[in-house]
């Protein structure tokens, strides 16, 4: 990647002095993973351009150093991180220009402390899908922002374009102003961190964002992008930064997160996901539910309602995905439970398409949100090992309404809600899958809706409540 | 001098008060490790044998250990003072939890010798009240040891008659697995004796008649096993009787005890029994008999045992089943589970009761050959068997040939007894398999399993990889029904000793010469995406062979078990063609086949992989030339300027090279797919059809069988190969020649394997194949700037051991998958191996190789 920095500010070779990098010389440090070169392309009284690029080590960047801690990217084993502006050009600007990011030079502090015109230039610049953002994050602080993309193949334009952007940032403002800016943006740019995410970050945004973070319109994302989404950080900046809504983003991994997000957007004003959860708990409460197993229990949030209700004195939550089940664990804190509320509730690992000895026992099974993460010929299975194996008193069954989503404005029309969900159904759909398998497995059912209600579409959950 | 005799399988309660010598007599009867003594357990919870505080959790250890031991089927002798019945209480009981029979042997040779031996212990100074307290409790419980559950009794008296006794150990009467047959075994009789008659004839026994009545000779070594219900509601109930007691009493066959005969015992003995359920036809011929033969067949019936365990334990015959649990050994529980099966209590619409189906969680290696509940066929399940087809309601009467598995039966030649139940089948279109088979068990694909393959010994699952299959199959994988195969992974080459390559076909070559090989096969890789496809005839077929009801005639998925296309009318239409071109090219009717799996790349690459491409490849390539070309402009400017830039010039320009043959790279093995029309498949396996996995032909008949499809439809794409013998230099490099142009025209490399499927050496079985992938293909693997000098020497150093291994794991349970669906295995059976799989394929390991 090329990073630029020019001024017009004449005489210009003067940002040598304020760089402490001579402008007629080929500079080099080491990095950990790499290098950083410096040099000039121009230097005249007019105009004076610094350019940074890094050539990193594509074998060490997806091996590891061997390092504790840096386990490399193997996984993404050709990724663009060799080529693309990232978080390692802020940490090659911190060490190549520590003394410039301090606001001091030795030769011209005046200067340094004087607000002249600059321009930015950073390319390739990764902004995956967001291609308004570098305006929303640079505007508010001053700059004029220049966006130039790129297709994604050279010769063929039938490929669309890149995710690659050439950036260039016009401003009349303190070199270490913009640099602090700069070195908080850039990873919020590009969203993907190379290294660990730890309270040592939390105080290095709030230090470099100090002057102009909290007036930010963005602080939010900033913040969000900068941590990684690590909620109790996020939390803390937020606080810190004197934010008083509470944020509701839990430690979620990037890409359920980010499912979960969008499903978790488009319902939460009308706050659903509590509505269906106390819904659930109050049926259970009133049929008496004393044993309750929470099949696809994910990461606990129903668990966690259970567990606060002393009538139930076994609750078990059962998913597929291990790392759901560790944010779980997480999330009721079952490691420092007390033992007489460690022993009401168990988590463990099953599927919803094999018959499990576990799931017998009970005497109430309740399925939120889960049905429609099945492929609609694996239902059968599920049929089987919840109502002929597990057979218990109670069954409580939510799934999306989907006619209810022409009700919402920002999914587009035919989509589900959820990137993971197999189907959707109608109330009538619904319906009669309940009666067949009511009736098969000699149950009676009741059915409902949970959470805002259209006269004709319905309500936004449906629900269907199974009794023997 | 006085001999006891015990049970092979026993639990064995020494009784007597400390000091009476019972570790002597352990050590001197006993394996060490048959014996179980509190006083160890004491040592191994508490440092002190004699810790009398440690009691609690010493026996809590002694109990654990008899469990384990007796649940294991192993002769166990408890070694303690077991003096109160309160001891012996908890013992008993898990004697019965585990079927063994009780023995209990009291040693007392006399208070004083018990005081004098502790006084002599220093150890045991606890004073004598001890042993007298215990020697009095001992005595008071000694007359209700048989009314506590003992079977089997013994009391030395005194020293000299415990040094004088003898043990010796009986086989249990059920455990004949020093028979090994073969045998036919027959179904449920019900005095239908023509037809025994007649089928006795089919399986070939010489039956005729001599002065003492109706004789049948086995076919030589072979012998006649009975299920049982040889009685009752048929016409020739006595004459069924006459001939079985006569071939059993010579030697010629094993009958088991039915619940008829049970019944027909106590009539026999005058016991007040109802004549109902057809006992009335037989007392009514049995009146016509003889007394004689009356108390001969009494005493015939009462010398009826549950059930046998033949073969070396791989074969268990019993009247209703019996469970592994039960398996060669004894006890009432087992006699009336043998007799009647397990009822859930309830009864059902015709009053009969409800039978709960054991067989369904059988799980045993025994194969399990019953009777007992009429079907209209004998049909497996679960290595289980019930060859009662109702033959006295008109149905039939069925033998299973053993070891062959042949069934042989005779139609019933009349209704003598009208069924209670009609016979009919409950499932005309899924076996009984099939049916159970709706559902897998998650205890049978969890935790650490450890898989029996036919080809490399065992595979071990480890527990975490089996979660994260868990995950994957349950959320992603097509109906497991369909999944009889998952492809395995290949190994590369080793690395190139050539200085600009890092991998090249010489290495793969004297990898299979070291090994023996003297041939093989080189294939072009194509490079789209692997994929599995499994084709039927019809959807009835799919129905019969897959149980898969939908109404699809196959599948088509990807090396992880996901559909490959997301649009099913495509891959209709796409099976649809392999179907027709099956038919065309005559490969149904050779191969005797209306199924068949095939192994295939389906191409382009961006059909399956056009997320991948788009969203990691292609952006690689644009940001590293974006990247390049801006650092090139600038160094351009500087260097115009004057300024000293080294080397570093030249680097960019030899980087920028680099990049911009990785954009090409893989860009050809992308195109766009609007219609079926556009996709190009390749098969270069042809798995299994009906009956056979095809692994046992060489690489050369798969090629020959595969491309006639392509001579039919030109969806289907013949593998360009190259057979190498490898004794022949030229041969070898003309073959490393071809490669060199292959992966020059941008094909991705070749696929290198042995002549025949599997091939051994030191009988073990080697790498099926190879693959040696392309200099500029491997761009795409180790990123585009790999090859230059630095980059590349770093990367030469690359340990295969791991790949290699995991390749050959993967390839071990695919093939047993296959051989496990073409014997008709459950399906649970194949699916472990194929879970085993993907479970495996969460293993570490390099992903680049």
């Amino acid at each position: 990647m090329l990073f630029t920095l020019s001024t017009t500010h004449q005489p210009a070779t003067d940002l040598g002095f304020l760089l402490h990098k001579h402008p007629d010389r080929l500079h080099e440090i080491s990095l950990p993973q790499g290098k950083a070169l410096m040099f000039y392309p121009e230097a005249t009284q007019e105009r004076c351009t610094f350019a940074l690029t890094l050539e990193l080590d594509p074998v060490q960047l997806v091996r590891g150093s061997g390092q504790k801690g840096d386990a490399g990217l193997l996984d993404e084993y050709v990724n663009d991180r060799p080529y693309a502006v990232s978080s390692f050009l802020t940490v090659a600007l911190g060490r190549a220009l520590g003394t410039a990011f301090t606001g001091r030079s030795k030769d011209r502090q005046v200067l340094a402390e004087t607000p002249i015109p600059l321009e930015v230039t950073l390319t390739p610049l990764p902004v995956r899908g967001a291609e308004d953002l570098p305006e929303r994050l640079f505007k508010p602080l001053g700059y004029e922002v220049q966006i130039e993309r790129h297709p994604l193949l050279a010769a063929q334009s039938t490929w669309g374009e890149s995710p690659y952007i050439t950036l260039t940032l016009t401003t009349t403002q303190r070199l270490q102003t913009v640099l602090e800016h700069l070195f908080v943006l850039i990873p919020v740019l590009d969203n993907r961190k190379h290294y660990y995410i730890g309270k040592a970050e939390l105080e290095k945004l709030l230090r470099k964002g100090e002057a102009w973070l909290q007036q930010h319109p963005e602080k939010r994302l900033i913040t969000e992008r900068y941590l990684k989404y690590r909620k109790v950080l996020v939390q803390e900046a937020l606080v810190r930064l004197a934010d008083e809504a509470a944020i509701e983003l839990e430690a979620s991994s990037d890409c359920d997160l980010k499912q979960n997000l969008a499903e978790f957007e488009l319902e939460k004003p009308l706050n659903l996901n509590e509505l269906r959860l106390a819904t659930v708990t109050q049926v259970l409460l009133e049929h008496g539910a004393e044993r309750v197993l929470d099949l696809g229990c994910g990461e606990g949030r129903l668990l966690k309602s259970l567990l606060q209700q002393g009538q139930f004195n076994r609750i078990v939550g059962v998913d597929v995905s291990l790392r759901a089940l560790e944010i779980a664990e997480r999330r009721l804190h079952l490691d420092t439970l007390s033992e007489k509320q460690r022993e009401r509730i168990e988590l463990w690992q099953g599927a919803l398409t094999y018959r499990d000895q576990r799931f017998a026992g009970f005497n109430a099974l309740v399925l939120v949100e889960v049905i429609e993460h099945l492929e609609p010929d694996r239902l059968d299975a599920l049929e089987r090992v919840v109502f002929e194996f597990a057979h218990p008193e109670l069954i409580v069954i939510t799934t999306p309404n989907r006619e209810f989503n022409a009700r919402f404005p920002n999914l587009a029309n035919g989509k589900l809600r959820h990137a993971d969900h197999r189907f959707e159904w109608t109330r009538a759909e619904f319906q009669a899958w309940c009666e067949r398998v009511a009736t098969t497995y000699g149950y009676q059912v009741a059915l409902s809706g949970i959470g805002e209600t259209d006269p004709e579409l319905g309500s936004v959950t449906q629900i269907g409540v199974f009794t023997l | 001098m006085k001999t006891i005799s015990i049970p092979e399988f026993a639990l064995v309660v020494l009784i007597g008060a400390s000091g009476s010598g019972k570790s002597t007599f352990a050590r001197q009867h006993f394996k060490p490790t048959e014996v179980v003594s509190s006083d160890v357990c004491r040592g191994l919870v508490a440092d002190n044998e004699n810790d009398q505080a440690a009691t609690k959790p010493a026996f809590e250890v002694l109990h654990y250990l008899v469990e384990k031991r007796l649940e294991g089927r192993r002769l166990t002798v408890v070694d303690a003072t077991n003096v109160r019945a309160e001891d012996r209480k908890s013992l008993i009981a898990l004697a019965k939890k585990y079927y063994a029979r009780t023995v209990a042997i009291i040693l007392n040779p006399g208070q004083s010798v018990c005081i004098e031996r502790n006084l002599a212990r220093p150890d045991r100074q606890f004073g004598a009240h001890v042993v007298q307290n215990q020697t009095r409790t001992m005595k008071q419980g000694l007359f209700g040891l048989a009314r506590e559950g003992f079977k089997h009794i013994y009391e030395l008296r005194s020293e000299a008659e415990i040094n004088a006794v003898s043990i010796t150990r009986q086989r249990l009467w059920t455990d004949l697995r020093d028979e090994t047959g073969p045998f036919d075994i027959i179904g449920d009789i019900h005095g239908c004796f023509d037809e025994l008659h007649s089928l006795l004839q089919n399986l070939g026994y010489q039956v005729g008649e001599d002065a003492e009545g109706v004789y049948a000779l086995p076919p030589a070594g072979r012998k006649l096993v009975l299920v049982g219900d040889l009685v009752d509601r048929g016409p020739k109930t006595p004459q069924v009787l006459r001939l079985v007691m006569r071939m059993v009493k010579a030697g010629q066959a094993l009958c088991v005890l039915g619940n008829h005969e049970a019944k027909l015992l106590k009539w026999l003995r005058g016991k007040d029994v109802k004549l109902s359920h057809g006992l009335a036809q037989s007392a009514e011929q049995l009146n016509q008999e003889t007394p004689e033969f009356r108390a001969e067949v009494a005493a015939f019936l009462d010398g009826l045992i549950s059930h046998y365990v033949l073969d070396g334990g791989r074969l268990a015959v019993a009247h209703a089943g019996v469970k592994e649990s039960m398996q060669a050994r004894a006890a009432g529980a087992i006699k009336q589970f043998c007799m009647y099966g397990e009822t859930t209590g309830e009864t059902d619409e015709f009053g009969l009761p409800v039978r709960y189906p054991w067989a369904m969680d059988y799980r045993g290696s025994a194969k399990v050959v019953y009777g007992h509940t009429p079907m209209p066929q004998a049909e497996w399940l679960n290595n289980t068997i019930c060859l009662d087809t109702g033959c006295v309601f008109g149905g039939k009467l069925t033998a299973l040939r053993y070891p062959e598995l042949e069934l042989k039966s005779v139609p019933a030649q009349q209704v003598y007894c009208e069924p209670v139940r009609p016979l009919e089948a409950l499932n005309v279109n899924l076996s009984a398999q099939q049916e159970d088979d709706d559902i897998l068990h998650f205890a049978d694909v969890s935790g650490k399993r450890l898989l029996e393959t036919r080809l490399h010994r065992q595979v071990t699952i480890y527990a975490e990889n089996a979660a994260v299959a868990l995950e994957v199959m349950s959320r992603f994988a097509v109906n497991p029904r369909w999944l009889v195969y998952l492809p395995p992974t290949m190994a590369p080459t080793s690395t190139s000793s050539k200085a600009d390559y890092l991998e090249y076909p010489s290495e793969a070559f004297s990898y299979y010469a070291q090994r023996g090989v003297s041939e093989v096969i080189c294939e072009e890789k194509h490079m789209g995406s692997r994929a599995v496809m499994v084709v039927c005839r019809t959807a009835e077929v799919a129905q019969q062979r897959f149980g898969v009801t939908s109404g699809e005639i196959g599948v088509i998925y990807t090396r992880t078990g996901r559909h490959f296309f997301n649009d099913a009318k495509l891959t209709a239409a796409i099976l649809e063609r392999l179907n027709q071109a099956m038919q065309q090219a005559g490969l149904w009717e050779e191969l005797h086949t209306d199924w068949a799996c095939l192994d295939v790349e389906i191409m382009p690459w961006s059909a399956k992989a056009s997320a991948l491409i788009r969203e990691q490849y292609a952006p690689v390539g644009a940001a590293a030339r974006l990247s390049l070309q801006a650092l090139s402009q600038a160094l351009q400017k500087a260097a115009q300027r004057g300024v000293d830039l080294g080397t570093l010039t030249e680097r960019v320009a030899e980087r920028s090279a680099a990049v911009d043959q990785y954009g090409t790279a893989w860009a050809q093995y992308c195109w766009e797919v609007t219609s079926i029309e556009d996709l190009k498949i390749a098969p270069f396996h042809l798995l299994a059809s009906e009956g056979a996995v095809h692994m046992d032909k060489t690489h050369t008949w798969h090629m020959t069988q595969l491309a006639r499809l392509a001579e039919h439809d030109r969806l289907f794409h013949a593998t360009a190969h190259l057979i190498v013998n490898l004794q022949d230099e030229a041969q070898v490099a003309a073959a490393c020649t071809w490669w060199e142009q292959l992966t020059q025209q941008g094909s991705e490399g070749m696929v290198i394997k042995p002549a025949n499927f599997i091939a051994y050496s030191n009988e073990q079985p080697i790498q099926p194949a190879l693959k040696c992938r392309g200099k500029d293909y491997l761009r795409i693997i180790y990123g585009p700037e790999y090859d230059l000098p630095e980059n590349l020497e770093r990367l030469k150093k690359r340990g295969l051991s791991r790949k290699q291994s995991l390749a050959m794991r993967e390839f071990s349970l695919g093939h047993e998958a296959l051989h496990r669906f073409i014997d008709k295995e459950p399906l649970r059976r194949v699916h472990e191996c194929v879970f085993g799989i993907l479970a495996l394929e969460s293993e570490a390991v390099d992903p680049r190789l």
